[in-house]
């Protein structure tokens, strides 16, 4: 069979069609999860640059850039399009849809076209979200608490639906990877020998699949009792508020686990790769992945301490959440030990994947810290709980995003990007966000509360500290996109397996893969991370560095031809 | 605030506070051990085992029973103590004393109310006495509310459709902060509030001062509702436990034991105060002796009342 070689294949899944209409009626999975990526970003340039101004605003107490209600919006709808429109689907639909497929040895997801559909209907959804910019207020958070969400402006309407419609597009997703998983795996790829990206997109679609139906119901019941009146959670209607809540944490609980098994996925396989070692307590990582996806049901009431539940259900949930903590903290055991004895290679992605275990350690030590019943309930509502679920979602989901993109970029475009670069770019990340959200545990725990938009002077200091932070931050993302854009056009060609990894993407296709991923179907032989079964990528010494010149050609692709 | 606190915590300033601050440094010097481990291994693998040799394979790596056995029993018993221990403090923090005095507080968009049993009002400064529990009894007359006290580690949503509770005692009189830490609109980040805690006698002469510019005769229909006076005696002429105040005063009064007297402000005064004195014919000697300490403006408020019922 022909070796690849550092110049990008004639064809590939980029250049086979050109015209415009082959991208908006494509099914391939590869160009689905590049328009993915394209949206998602502007969802996260969307809910970062309104982040900036919420920071900005509370540089200084009282009125620094804008008014209360402007302020009360801005935190509302950075909210909103970062959980909805950037975090839910960030991971799973663009690398899941990318990655899994080829990790699987298959030529595209099982249902190519449904795959396209949920891609339209995040778009709807996301629109329909964004109307209610025009429309009117929209306050209060992402949890839309009644009946406040209720009593103020018809924005919510236009929120509510657009969540409602993007629910669609995440079931239909999860759907679709569950049959591609069970379905598709190439000769040889048994369940023991998946990459744990597959196993956390697996379960993270399970969680898709059961809990998004929840929340669709949760915001068509609110959408009606504003529109009609039917009296489900507003008193002064006969309802009641707590049953919102009830509804609201029952999708969102399991939520946070849309949000992070995914990024457990992509750490995993970092590790692995950069470690060159398999990668510890697999099967652990991989069962309890599942375990959680259907255990994380059980535990929505640790939001609602004192929302005025039962003493006996807090009593409960608090338990259960401990019981459900306990693996992933193994996991993060399990993760750092990888490198025990590997050869670890402290490239971009990597460098990502060691910040993940520090801050979403800090996250996950946090939720401990907030499962504890006697202390939630003075740390509840505070910017305690606004610096955890920083620390979870963004230090655990989004530095993991960073370093899966930085890992499947030269895959996905063909091109490196420059090295030095994505190292300061990576410190910057690291610093801007330890500043930003670092700072909040301390005034949150000495009792600021969250959605403030004033505050009393002793807190003065820690709110400057965090906008400082949150600037670092900005700087650090915009240099990721302006060395990413260059790349596009300028980067270096990429060799088919830049890192020396072993699963499918790297050894069995091109950078760029072709339209098919594979020129015939891969017989797999060996685990995911066996390298010392896989001579054949190091005998002549390893592949690219990324950054270095041009990277020696490794990739044996036809070894494990049946 | 900050001064008498630690670098995490406010001042610990109720009964409670400080239980909850034990528990807090619990975890969080546990969690440091933990974090500290964790990065230190990390760190030194990263170094340690770097590659330096591209071609290097480590040999394949099996792994430790023991080691994967600790990391799931250890966490395990550590996170069972914490609970438990967590649990206590919430039960008790639940749970308000008998009896606790009681102050009934309303979330308004945007600011507390707070009422007291001898019908004072008072928007967003509430007083209390030190010393003793203080139940709040709450509810909101529009959206959610929550209420906090940072440094007495209480906190409790505050729902329009039903009555929520919270407890706490203080032993040292101050001033505290109060925050609304449900979202509630517009000025949620305004609806901020002050609890004054003094000592028991000082807090009784604010509580009466509060109702020196209400005239006597509302002051005494407000305290017939909140002593409950009205659970015994009707303003209507019909018949309860006791007499009704209707057309009470200025009528004769026949006695079990066979004497009569006009009722006069003395006549109600002594009845108030010392109910066993005389008792009116056909109803039994059932009022309770408790309200012998009213303050005189209050007793001058009932009278004043009882006279307006003609
Ligand atoms: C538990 C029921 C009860 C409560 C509560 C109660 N009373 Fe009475 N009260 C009685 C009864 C029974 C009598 C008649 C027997 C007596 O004279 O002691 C009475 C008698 C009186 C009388 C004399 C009436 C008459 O017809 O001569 C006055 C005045 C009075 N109460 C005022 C009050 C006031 C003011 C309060 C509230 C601060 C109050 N009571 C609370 C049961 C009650
Ligand atoms: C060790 C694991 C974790 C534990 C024990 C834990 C515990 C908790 C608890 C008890 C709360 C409620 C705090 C309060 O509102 O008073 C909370 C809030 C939150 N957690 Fe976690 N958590 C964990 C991991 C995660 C992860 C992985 C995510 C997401 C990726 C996450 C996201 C959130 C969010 C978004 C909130 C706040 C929701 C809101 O009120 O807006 N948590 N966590
Ligand atoms: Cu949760
Ligand atoms: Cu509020």
């Amino acid at each position: 069979m022909h070796a690849s070689s550092a110049a990008a294949p004639a064809v590939h899944y980029l250049n086979n069609e050109k015209t415009i209409k082959s991208w908006i009626t494509t099914v391939d999975h590869k160009r689905i999860g590049v328009m993915y990526l394209v949206a998602v970003s502007l969802a996260f340039l969307a809910g970062g640059i309104l982040a900036l101004l919420v920071r900005t605003e509370l540089a200084a107490p009282g009125e620094t850039i804008m008014g209360p209600d402007a302020y009360n919006q801005s935190f509302t709808l950075h909210a909103v399009l970062m959980v909805f429109a950037f975090i839910i689907p960030a991971i799973p639909a663009v690398m899941g849809n990318f990655v899994l497929p080829i990790q699987l040895g298959a030529k595209d997801v099982a249902f190519p076209r449904l795959n396209l559909a949920s891609f339209y209907i995040y778009l709807i959804g996301a629109v329909i979200a964004l109307t209610a910019l025009v429309v009117g207020r929209v306050d209060g958070g992402w949890t839309f608490y009644a009946p406040y969400s209720t009593s103020v402006g018809n924005g919510v309407l236009f929120i509510t639906m657009g969540v409602f419609v993007m629910g669609f597009s995440s079931i239909l997703t999860g759907l679709n990877f569950i049959v591609t998983v069970h379905k598709m795996r190439a000769p040889g790829l048994t369940w023991s020998r998946l990459p744990l990206f597959v196993w956390s997109i697996y379960a993270t679609s399970i969680v898709q699949v059961l809990a998004t139906p929840v929340i669709g119901i949760t915001m068509l019941l609110l959408f009606l009792e504003k529109l009609v009146g039917i009296g489900i959670f507003d008193p002064a209607l006969g309802g009641d508020p707590v049953l919102f809540q009830h509804f609201f944490w029952f999708y969102s609980h399991p939520a946070v686990y849309i949000m992070i098994l995914p990024a457990f996925g992509v750490i995993s396989d970092l590790m692995g790769t950069f470690s060159r070692n398999r990668v510890q307590g697999y099967k652990f990582v991989a069962l309890s992945s599942v375990a959680i996806a259907f255990l994380g049901f059980l535990v929505w009431g640790h939001h609602m301490f004192v929302s005025g539940q039962s003493a006996v259900s807090s009593i409960v949930f608090s338990l259960i959440t401990y019981l459900i903590g306990i693996p992933t903290g193994v996991k993060v055991i399990n993760w750092v030990l990888t490198m025990y004895r590997g050869s670890v290679w402290l490239q971009t992605p990597m460098l990502y994947a060691l910040m993940f275990l520090i801050t979403f350690s800090i996250g996950g030590f946090t939720g401990i810290m907030l499962g504890v019943l006697a202390i939630d309930v003075h740390l509840h509502d505070t910017y305690f709980v606004v610096a955890h679920f920083h620390y979870v979602m963004m230090g655990g989901n989004v530095i993991a995003a960073l370093g899966g993109l930085h890992y499947w970029w030269p895959k996905m475009f063909g091109r490196m990007y420059n090295e030095t670069l994505a190292r300061i770019a990576a410190l910057l990340v690291f610093i801007g966000f330890n500043l930003t959200f670092f700072p909040q545990f301390i005034m949150g725990s000495r009792g600021m509360p969250r959605r403030y938009y004033d505050y009393l002077p002793e807190f003065e200091i820690f709110h400057q500290l965090s906008t400082l932070g949150s600037y670092v931050l900005g700087v650090g993302l915009f240099m990721i996109l302006g060395y990413g854009i260059h790349s596009l056009f300028r980067g270096k060609k990429a060799p088919a397996n830049p890192w020396g990894a072993l699963t499918l993407e790297w050894t069995h296709t091109d950078s760029m893969p072709d339209p098919h991923n594979f020129h015939h179907t891969p017989v797999v032989t060996r685990g995911p991370y066996d390298y010392h079964l896989a001579p054949e990528l190091f005998n002549d010494g390893v592949s690219g560095d990324g950054a270095g010149e041009s990277a020696p050609e490794i990739v044996h692709r036809d070894t494990s031809e049946a | 605030m900050g001064e008498n606190g630690s670098f995490w915590l406010p001042e610990a300033a109720s009964t409670i506070a400080p239980e909850v601050d034990a528990l807090f440094y619990f975890v969080y010097w546990t969690s440091i051990l933990f974090f500290v481990g964790v990065v230190g291994f990390l760190i030194y693998f990263a170094v340690k085992y770097r590659r330096k040799d591209h071609s290097f394979v480590p040999p394949a790596f099996h792994e430790n029973k023991w080691i994967e056995t600790a990391s799931i029993v250890i966490p395990t018993i550590l996170v069972l103590i914490v609970f438990t221990w967590g649990f206590k403090v919430f039960v008790k923090m639940y749970a308000a004393p008998p009896d606790a005095y009681e102050i009934t507080v309303r979330g308004k968009q945007w600011y507390w109310e707070y009422e007291y049993d001898n019908g004072v009002v008072v928007p967003n400064e509430v007083h209390v006495p030190i010393g003793r529990p203080i139940k709040l009894n709450m509810s909101a007359t529009d959206v959610l509310h929550s209420y906090f006290i940072p440094e007495f580690r209480v906190k409790h949503d505050v729902l329009p459709n039903r009555y929520t509770s919270l407890w706490f005692q203080v032993d040292e009189a101050g001033e505290y902060q109060v925050y609304c830490t449900e979202y509630c609109g517009t000025s949620h980040s305004a609806m901020l509030g002050k609890l004054i805690a003094e000592p028991e006698a000082e807090f009784q002469r604010w509580l009466s001062d509060q109702n020196a510019d209400r005239p006597p005769e509302e002051l005494g229909e407000i305290l017939v509702a909140s002593y409950n006076c009205a659970a015994c005696h009707s303003v209507d002429g019909s018949r309860g436990v006791g007499p009704t105040f209707q057309g009470l005063f200025g009528s004769e009064r026949q006695f079990e034991d066979g004497t009569t007297v006009v009722a006069d402000e003395n006549y109600l005064r002594e009845s108030i105060l010392m109910p066993a004195a005389k008792i009116v014919e056909t109803y039994p000697p059932a009022m309770p002796p408790s309200y012998s300490s009213l303050s005189a403006r209050e007793l001058d408020g009932l009278i004043a009342y009882i006279k307006t019922l003609q």
